[in-house]
């Protein structure tokens, strides 16, 4: 709610004052610059994870996969991404591949090991749930920065932190969002908690991240991803495990035509 | 038998290291919803069978190196021929900069439609297995591909042909003549050596395949010979193309193939879309709709008989992206001409981790000589099973 005032006043203040409006732009663009700038150069990664289900009764399943994302720098580049899945069993070596993109649908190809298929899939779907997941393909998909507009709204407490709030609209079509309000922390930049909106603009789901770890020497990583949708009362907690940085992974692992090799 | 040993030996000379297994165990009932056509035909109506399916893979040299053995078993006991050992898969991989190579048996598709897998032809139809193309057998090669900026280009030596099983004269889905010993036109027979290569890559939104085949046809032309028919397999040589473009919620797709071979020189194609309406009034179900169409151009009598001549496919799948994936694909093949028409369901969702619950039902209808629904139009089943996965 408090959230939510503090939007209003920053959109009441953008109408009175395009000048102040003008420069919180400036300044949550900027805040997503270096937050991006800090993370940069870290080439790739590979890690583990255990994703979590659980519904409002309790009941939980569980998920395992691995991730290989390799970075392409600078604003217009998107990331690449294989995550392969081990369990459930019937999933068991099922892969998805992402070629992100700035400006346009990201490039999806979905393999299915049973067949051996390689099939290029439709990511117009954004707001779908990703392997049924409390994330939506969105979520999930690289953050480039040209697939926002931002705000800057202020400063806020966040935890033991203090956190810079920065509105994001997508700028993307299909998205089942009206707007994202995001918290990176003052000291390094990190987001600690996203809250999303829905189209109507009411409260959806909050995404905490907490357990940062450097690797790599100076790249934080979340070990824990926990997001919360506030209208089903189911929660996914993303638990990484095993994570390494810079592991000299090539553009030529993340083709189509190499997932059949991939493990 | 012989697989049989060279996957033990490979088992036991194998690298040290622990093998990861996964698998399942399949519990099928078929049920039969009509008598059959020919009164020599089993008229059991339910005939429940088990299959196994495993696959073990080993990576060392950092991953560079690997194998995997993959066999598979049905068995049911119900007379039908179904009842049968394979391996799907059992190879050593070499993972280079930019190549790979592959030797030993291995399965390969190629190929964007749903209706039909026209440019596909690597594998041999386990037509037993199911009636769908779907399921393949393990076929022994040697392949090198390459990748780059190029996309890949894939190089295969297929050493050993491996004839289509049929099902047993007297059972369901046998049709009304027994089917014989293949006979091939090439003095080889099926140990003619046959090559395959391609060439794919991603341009953008589009999605590019072109292949090309040499060797013995994986359809045979089923020959009258005495009171029933032979199947002959004949040499051909094939080019492909698949392609798929990506426009948003849009798939469009097309598979051609020219062939040489089977009588004069064809052409056939299938093409269509695939639609995809996401996330149904905010449910996160998927509604996919795909229609195709399919034309074959060969001499019905010189070439293997297809059903696919002038049909249109419409179908529709579901996934409701709930916890147990629960999903569901209907189609309808409609011959233009025949009006035959081959409807075809299957749905499943997981309980549990470990549990798959399918149901798939077969309706076949109408057709005319030579069109192949003919001899089995009363063969319509629905198939239970029940999967433990691990």
């Amino acid at each position: 709610m408090k959230h939510a005032l503090v939007a209003a006043a920053a959109v009441a203040l953008s109408i009175a004052a395009p000048a102040a409006a003008q420069d919180a732009a400036a300044r949550g663009l900027e805040i997503a610059r270096e937050a991006e700038r800090r993370d940069t150069g870290w080439r790739d990664e590979q890690v583990s994870m255990t994703m979590l289900l659980q519904d409002r009764k309790g009941t939980t399943r569980e998920r395992t996969l691995r991730m290989m994302i390799l970075e392409v720098p600078g604003e217009t580049g998107g990331d690449k991404s294989i995550a392969v899945f081990d369990s459930p069993p019937d999933l068991t070596g099922t892969i998805l591949l992402t070629h992100a993109r700035v400006g346009a649908d990201d490039d999806q190809w979905l393999y299915l090991p049973a067949l051996k298929r390689v099939k290029r899939i439709s990511s117009s779907n954004k707001t779908g749930a990703f392997f049924a997941s409390e994330f939506a393909y969105e979520d999930i998909a690289a953050p480039e920065i040209g697939k926002f507009s931002y705000l800057y709204v202020g400063q806020k407490s966040c935890g033991s932190l203090t956190c810079y709030v920065v509105e994001r609209k997508p700028a993307y079509r299909n998205s089942g969002y009206s707007k994202q309000v995001t918290y990176f922390d003052t000291q390094a930049y990190r987001p600690q908690r996203i809250e999303y909106f829905d189209r109507r603009g009411a409260p959806m789901k909050v995404l905490t991240l907490t357990g940062y770890r450097k690797f790599g020497g100076r790249f934080w990583r979340a070990q824990t991803l926990t997001m919360s949708n506030r209208k089903t009362g189911r929660t996914t907690v993303l638990k990484y495990g095993n994570r390494s940085l810079g592991t000299g992974l090539s553009d030529a692992t993340f083709s189509q035509q190499n997932l059949r090799n991939i493990r | 038998m012989r697989r049989a040993l060279i996957a033990a030996a490979l088992l036991a000379a194998g690298p040290a290291s622990a093998w990861e297994i996964t698998g399942a165990i399949e519990a099928e009932l078929r049920g039969f919803t009509q008598s059959p056509a020919f009164a020599f035909q089993d008229d059991t109506r339910l005939q429940p069978s088990l299959s196994f399916s495993a696959r073990l893979t080993q990576d060392w040299n950092g991953g560079a190196d690997r194998l995997v053995i993959a066999p598979f078993l049905r068995w049911g006991n119900n007379g039908d021929g179904r009842d049968h050992v394979d391996l799907r898969e059992a190879y050593w991989l070499h993972q280079g900069d930019g190549w790979s190579v592959t030797v030993g048996v291995d399965k390969v598709f190629w190929g964007v439609t749903e209706s039909r897998h026209l440019v596909d032809i690597i594998n041999q139809d386990d037509a037993i297995e199911d009636i769908d193309g779907e399921d393949k057998l393990g076929q022994p090669m040697a392949n090198l591909s390459l990748y780059g900026a190029f996309g890949a280009l894939e190089f295969y030596v297929l050493p050993r042909f491996r004839p289509r099983p049929f099902a047993d004269f007297g059972a369901r889905l046998g049709g009304p003549l027994p089917v014989g010993d293949p006979v091939y036109s090439d003095p080889d027979g099926e140990n003619n050596i046959d090559y395959a290569l391609r060439w794919s890559n991603s341009i953008g939104s589009v999605d590019l395949g072109l292949s090309y085949f040499n060797g013995t046809a994986r359809e045979p032309v089923l020959v009258p010979a005495g009171a029933g028919l032979v199947p002959r397999y004949d040499q051909i040589s094939q080019v492909g193309l698949d392609l798929q473009y990506t426009a948003g919620a849009w798939l469009w797709k097309l598979e051609a193939i020219s062939r040489e071979g089977h009588g004069p020189r064809f052409q056939a194609a299938v093409a269509g879309f695939e639609w995809t309406l996401s996330d149904l009034g905010g449910s996160g179900a998927d509604l996919g709709l795909i229609a195709e169409w399919n034309y074959d151009g060969r001499d019905q009598t010189l070439a293997p008989a297809t059903i696919y001549d002038e049909d249109l496919f419409l179908g529709a799948r579901i996934a409701l992206n709930d916890i147990g994936d629960t999903s569901l694909l209907a189609g309808v093949l409609i011959d233009s001409q025949t009006d035959a028409r081959v409807l075809s369901v299957e749905a499943q969702r997981r309980f549990g981790d470990n549990w798959l619950l399918g149901v798939e039902g077969r309706f076949l209808s109408g057709g005319v000589a030579p069109d192949p629904i003919t001899a089995i139009n009363r063969d319509d089943f629905v198939a239970l099973t029940l999967r433990r996965s691990f």
